[in-house]
Formats: structure tokens, sequence, C-alpha cells
């Protein structure tokens, strides 16, 4: 059977083809519906950890207990799952395991574009990335075959415009005939004391060797020969961009980015007058093959940052390649007024909105963390001067708390979410209470993973099964690290979310204000309910605009009508949140008849 | 089955329902046969912010993104963001979009206007432009919450393929109990 799928989606249906019996992840934009897909077989069992570190601990335990397993999480994931993965590496597997790295050059959902095909270098683990979703799902079955084949865990690369691409793919059935999975003794080769690791260190370099030369012969790794002026080695979806924009020249498409076949590439390298490397980001297998001695070019020509497109391709390659032209400029004629841009927002009803309204007002130094909760940085809220990454909120603040004067000491404060406190919150706040930094947590606690959809995280009562979960009292938790004073707002309520955070900013000691109201999209009956709806009274609007200044995309000025122009509140958008109202200073704003 | 491939550009706001009317295109596409790709951002963009999908189909497509220039079909659910948009069309090539204006931030909060003339700098470079009342037309055909799907049914009127994998799609794509007003809206839409 044929089905249209993205690549999350195939690498989902190749773990269940392949026998996957446990998978893990924390959500990351460009990587979430992996998981969200595995939940529709249920053979496998599917979880949200608190972060990517803990998803490939819980992996790895299955693994070492003979389970196929696969762990997914976005590339800067692979940076706190870092850890446990460079000592996997000398332990090895029982089980299959492949840890899917989904990347974002151009950074469309991420804070950096690092190019996780170091990582396969650096931790000396086989890596394979996809050119489609057919490939996904190839790939992914692969990726288990190899880890059990060379003992290793096998990662396959994606980046966004693989996962979030769909094309068609020819559907399997489940592999049976699996071992049933039970615990192993094998502790020199599982605890990695130096006495052990000694002996494992010798075996992950014999391994890489091996896969080097087993890669010349593996059929995912084409050599496709055209006309011969020009070959250009290439992978994964800039594979694609090549075939479209060259389709003459001949390639070596990689499937196995790491190690490379080197075999290969010399006779490709043979073959051809002229040797270029097609990537994204870092020169990567560029480099290696110039380190071969092998004459080659490539990002003399393509981009170090950012994505490639088929107009960028043929933009860096025109004049270059023969019969390459850039793409064609656009007739002046067509230049048409100037468009006011449309950047993300918060959502009508938001709760973090009267969070932010009011800490900008306060004049407060936001140290920031991930979420949706990030888009306090823009206009006109505009109250957040860090992010960085998961959970740097609080450090941030501790640390800019540590040199500053007394009085600017009261301004910092952090501001980070559920899931993100979760993640890799907690130990921030354990430092700052245990040196005695006096600032000032706010936990955005809205029960649900927002900014990547909506994903159960601990706090949200449900597992990613949909089970129920136990769900952590944060306040409690906030007391048992030893904050003494923790209070819970209701940030729809302004006069105390006022008064709550200017009295904790003014406290000499560390104290967290946790907020209450659960995010909009929360689709759970119960858990977010819609209030009755405001209006505007266009007789009783002054037109002070100080309504604007929430930047709720349920409010929109309209400037002919009163005296100064007046606003509105689009009924179809409004949840009834009432924070407006409270803003205003003429009661022109009420509840809807 | 011709050689060449045609590529389509689904354009709005985040929330308008882009992605499930790519989706019907895509799956109509495979049914009839072809080869498809799409592609289009998750995730930031969601939060009202512009979306860009990306439909390619053929005898066999490489790029799942249109290459800048080339686009053939401009699919428009609000008329900024079509505007936005035009430099990814080759020229003559054919713009279907929704008379709806969606007004981002900066307008909602007074800073800048909403542009006017739109509709006349796209028919000025694209002569192959229909602007579709999609509200009125979902309204008559019996929900004004299939707009979307009017507008389907006018893009599927420049589309070699036939109507019966259309209809097919549709049934496969959009909830039972909708598909009734929804065949309509698409038929409506693709007798304009």
């Amino acid at each position: 059977m044929k089905e249209i799928l993205s690549g999350n989606e195939a690498i989902a249906r190749g773990a269940y083809e392949a026998g996957v019996l446990v998978a893990t992840a924390y959500p990351g934009t460009p990587s979430t519906e992996i998981l969200e897909n595995i939940t529709l077989y249920k053979e496998i069992d599917a979880s949200w950890s608190p972060n990517e570190k803990v998803s490939l601990e819980v992996a790895m335990g299955a693994s070492f207990a003979g389970a196929r397993t696969l762990v997914a999480m976005k590339h800067v994931g692979v940076n706190v799952a870092a850890d446990p993965l460079f000592t996997l590496s000398y332990t090895g597997i029982k089980g299959g395991l492949v840890l899917v790295s989904a990347d974002d050059p151009e950074m469309h959902s991420s804070q950096n574009e690092q190019d996780n095909r170091n990582y396969a270098r650096f931790a000396k683990v086989p890596m394979l990335e996809p050119s489609d979703s057919r490939e996904c799902k190839e790939f992914t079955r692969l990726a288990l075959e190899l880890s059990e084949q060379y003992d290793t865990p096998v990662m396959l690369r994606t980046t966004t415009r693989i996962s979030h691409s769909k094309s068609i793919v020819e559907l399997d059935e489940r592999v049976t005939g699996l071992p049933s999975p039970a615990l192993v003794q094998n502790a020199a080769k599982q605890v990695m004391l130096p006495s052990n690791a000694r002996v494992r260190h010798p075996l992950v370099e014999e391994r890489m060797r091996k896969l080097a030369a087993a890669a010349d012969s593996m059929a995912v790794n084409r050599m496709e020969l055209r006309d011969t002026k020009v070959g250009v080695i290439t992978a994964g979806v800039c594979y694609q961009y090549v075939r479209e924009v060259m389709p003459n020249v001949s390639t070596l498409k990689l499937g196995l980015v790491n190690p490379l076949p080197s075999g290969l590439i010399r006779q490709f390298a043979a073959k051809v007058d002229r040797l270029l490397v097609v990537e994204e980001l870092d020169p990567v297998i560029e480099e290696q093959v110039r380190a071969m001695g092998i004459s080659v070019s490539g990002k003399e020509f393509i981009p170090l940052c950012g994505e490639l497109t088929p107009g960028r391709l043929r933009e860096a390659l025109k004049g270059t390649i023969e019969g390459i032209a850039a793409p064609a400029a656009r007739p002046e004629k067509s230049a048409g007024p100037a468009l006011p841009g449309r950047p993300p927002n918060m959502c009508p009803g938001c709760p973090h909105r009267g969070v932010f309204y009011t800490l900008n007002r306060l004049k407060a130094y936001v140290t920031g963390d991930i979420g949706c909760y990030t888009l306090g940085f823009l206009p006109p809220l505009s109250a957040m001067e860090t992010c960085v990454c998961m959970g740097a909120s609080i450090g941030n603040a501790t640390g800019a708390v540590k040199v500053v004067s007394d009085e600017e000491k009261k301004r910092v404060v952090a501001v980070i979410g559920d899931s993100t406190f979760f993640h890799s919150g907690v130990t921030g706040l354990m430092d700052m209470v245990y040196n005695n930094a006096h600032s000032t947590v706010v936990i955005l606690d809205n029960r649900i993973t927002a900014m990547t959809g909506r994903q159960d995280n601990p706090g949200s009562g449900f597992t990613l099964m949909n089970e129920p979960a136990h769900q952590i009292d944060l306040a409690l938790l906030c007391r048992a690290l030893g904050v003494k004073h923790v209070r819970t707002i209701n940030p729809f309520d302004l006069e105390e979310t006022r008064r709550v955070l200017s009295e904790e900013m003014e406290r000499p000691e560390t104290s967290v204000v946790i907020t209450d109201k659960p995010c909009v999209l929360v689709k759970r009956e119960g858990v977010f309910k819609r209030g009755p709806l405001y209006t505007v009274d266009a007789e009783m609007c002054t037109g002070c605009r100080a309504c604007l200044g929430l930047g709720c995309p349920a409010i929109q000025w309209r400037p002919a009508e009163g005296k100064k122009g007046v606003s509105y509140i689009n009924p179809m958008l409004c949840t009834g949140c009432d924070v407006c109202r409270q803003l205003c200073k003429f009661d022109a704003i009420g509840r809807a008849k | 089955m011709s050689e060449t491939v045609t590529n389509i550009l689904l354009v709005g706001v985040g929330g308008q329902g882009i992605l499930l009317a790519s989706e019907i295109l895509s799956e109509t596409f495979m049914l009839a046969g072809f080869d498809v790709k799409k592609s289009e951002i998750h995730g930031m963009s969601q939060r009202g912010g512009s979306v860009v999908s990306h439909v390619r189909y053929g005898r066999e497509v490489f790029s799942p993104l249109v290459p800048e220039g080339e686009g053939d079909i401009l699919f428009g659910f609000e008329l900024m963001e079509t505007c936005r948009s035009l430099p990814l069309l080759k020229p003559g090539a054919a713009v279907i979009a929704n008379d709806l204006r969606i007004p981002p931030p900066s307008v909602l909060m007074g800073r800048e206007a909403y542009p006017e003339g739109l509709a006349e700098t796209i028919a000025a470079e694209f002569p192959d432009f229909l602007l579709v009342d999609g509200l009125k037309l979902a309204s008559e055909a019996g929900n004004p919450r299939a707009a979307n799907t009017v507008l389907l049914g006018a893009v599927s009127r420049r589309l070699d393929v036939a109507e019966e994998y259309w209809l097919q799609a549709l049934e496969k794509m959009v909830p039972k109990k909708a598909l009734d007003v929804n065949r309509k809206a698409f038929l409506l839409g693709r007798s304009l």
C-alpha cells in the first residue's frame, strides 16, 4: 500500500516495521511528530521524557535488555543527550538503537543551526541521512540492522525539509521473530569504569574501520553516472536540489554520511573531470574528501549559513557550472506596495500576555527561555533580554545578580515555562537557592508543552500514550528545593500579577511566582474554558490605545471611527480572558451582551 | 503523462487550514498516479505567522520546494500573503486568491495600514488572476467554513486531473459530516 507521508511519519513507520518496542523523545521542532506518530502503533511503548538525556538513557536501558529502540530529538537536543551518547558509543548496544537528530538549517524554529553530522564523527557512531520520506522509512530500518550488526548506536539525521516534507512511501509489514527482551548480564561491556572503557575504545575504532570498508559496497551509497564533466557528491535533501538544478551532472549520493565510503569516492572522483560537494552548513564531506588528497570544491561556492533551496543553489553555482543561470529577476513593474510583516504572536487569551505586559511596566530585566513565551521579546510586550537554550533563564539570572548593584538586582526576573523547567530548569533553581542568589523566577505553568504543538509533560497529568499520570506539584517541588517564597497567581488578574511580582522583585531572597492558567490550545476537556466574550463600546472608547499595548490578535485599531479612532474586539478571536478590560480606564470594554 | 512538474504554492496565515488543503491536493495527485512532494514549515510560524506550503507533482519530482520563480499556480488564502509570494511565480502563472484581508499585528495596533490596491497589483502582473469571494460562495454551498474548498475547486479547474480523483481525495480527507457541504463548495468553485 502507498501513502503520502512526511519524513517524520515515515520514520515512525520504519520503527514500527523494524520491530521497535520502545521509543522516547522530548518534543522539539522539527522532530516532534515522530513520537506522536509512533503512538499509532500499539506494539511500541512510546513516551515523552523530561529531556533528551533522559530519553537516550531510557532507550539505552531498553536496548541493553535486547529491545529495538528509537530515540528522537531536535539538533540542540543532542547537546543535552551528548553525555550518554559518547559513552554509549563505547558500550555498544544489545537491541538495535537509532537516535534521530532532526537538524534545522535556516533556524525555522531554533536558536542555532549546528550541523549534527559533526556529532557522528565526534562520538564515532555511524550516521545515515535520508533524502525523502521513502528513505526515511528504509533508513530507519537499516539503522536498526546496522546497529545490531556493528554493535553501535546509529544516528539518523534529517533536516527540516526532510522531516516536514511529504512524499510517497510504500508500506511493509512489521518484522516478526525478534528475540524477546530480558535482563542481560554483561558488566564488562556496560560498566564504563576506566579499566573497562579502555578495553572498549579500541573496539570502537575497529568498528568504524569495518564500517568504512563496508560503506563502499552499501546500496545506500549510490554512484549515478550521467555527463562526467562535473561530478557532485551530496546527501539528504541537497541531493534533490542537485537533481532539480543540474539534472545532467553525475552524482555520488551518500546514504551513509559517517563513515564515508573512501573507495567509492576515489572511484567517482576518477570518473569525473571536476568534483564538487553540495552540502548545507559545514563542509563535513568536503574536508574529508580533501583530506583524502582529492581535488574538490564546495564551500567556496555553497553558503555556510542557512539552508539551500533550488534558487540558492543556482545562485551559488552560476558562472562556475556550465548551463546554470541565476534565477530570473522579477520585473520592476511588479514591486507593488510595501507589505507589513507578519511575525508570529501569542494566541488571543494566552495566559503569558499579561505577565509580560506587567514585567515590561515594572522595567524588569527578563532572562528568558525556550517556548511560546519567547514571543514576549516582540513588541509591544518587548520584555525579554536573553534567550539561549532550554533552562538558561535561571542560571542567567543567577549570574546577573552576582555582579550588579543591589538596586539593579531587583529588576532581574527569570521567566521559564513548565515544560522547560522540568527539562532543565530544576537544577538551575537548585543552584540559585544553594548559592544564595536573590532573584525572582516566574514559572509560566500552562500545563502543556505548547510551542511544539501541545505535548503532555510531567505536569499535565497524562502520558504520550494518553494514560493518566502523576501531575508534579510545581510549588511543592520548588519548596523542596529550598525556595521559601513560592506564590501562585492568576495571570489574567493584572492587579494581582503586578502586586505579587513587584513584592517578590523587591525581596532580597530567592522567590518563585507560578502562573496557573492553561494554554488556550489544550484540547483536553475541562482544561481551557472560553469565557464570556468582550466588546468595545465605541461611544465610550476615547481612542487612548491602552488596550493595544497587549498586542492581542483579537483587538484591532479602527482609525476611521470615533474622534481619534477606536478599538474593536473581534468576537471570532476573543476568548474572554478579561485582561484588556482591566486596562481600560474609561470602562469602554465590557462583556458582550 | 506529461514530463514536466507542476508547481503549486498555497499561502496564507497560520490557522487558516492551508495544511489540510495542501494534503487534499497531494492526495488527489497520488490517486491520479503522479509522483508528489509537498513541503512546509511547522512550529514557530503557526502562531499566526505567514505560511507557505509547496506542492509539486509530475512523473518524477525531486526538490520538495518549488524552485524560486517557477511557481505555476498560486493559491492564496489571504490577499497580502498572496502578494508576498508573487516573486515565487513564473511569468504567466495563475493566481487564485480568496478576497480576504487578515490584519497583521502592526495593522491591528494601528502602526501601519493594511496596504491598498493589492488585487490591482496582482492583476497587473498576472492576467490569469481570479479573486474569489470564498466566504459568500461557501455560505451559498451551506457553510461559510468551507471557503477553502471553494478556492480548491477554482484551483482544480486549472489542473489536468480528472474530477473523480478530487472527489475521492475530498472523501478521504474531509470529516464525514462535513463532506456534503464540501463537495458542493468544491463543485461551485470548480464552475468559476
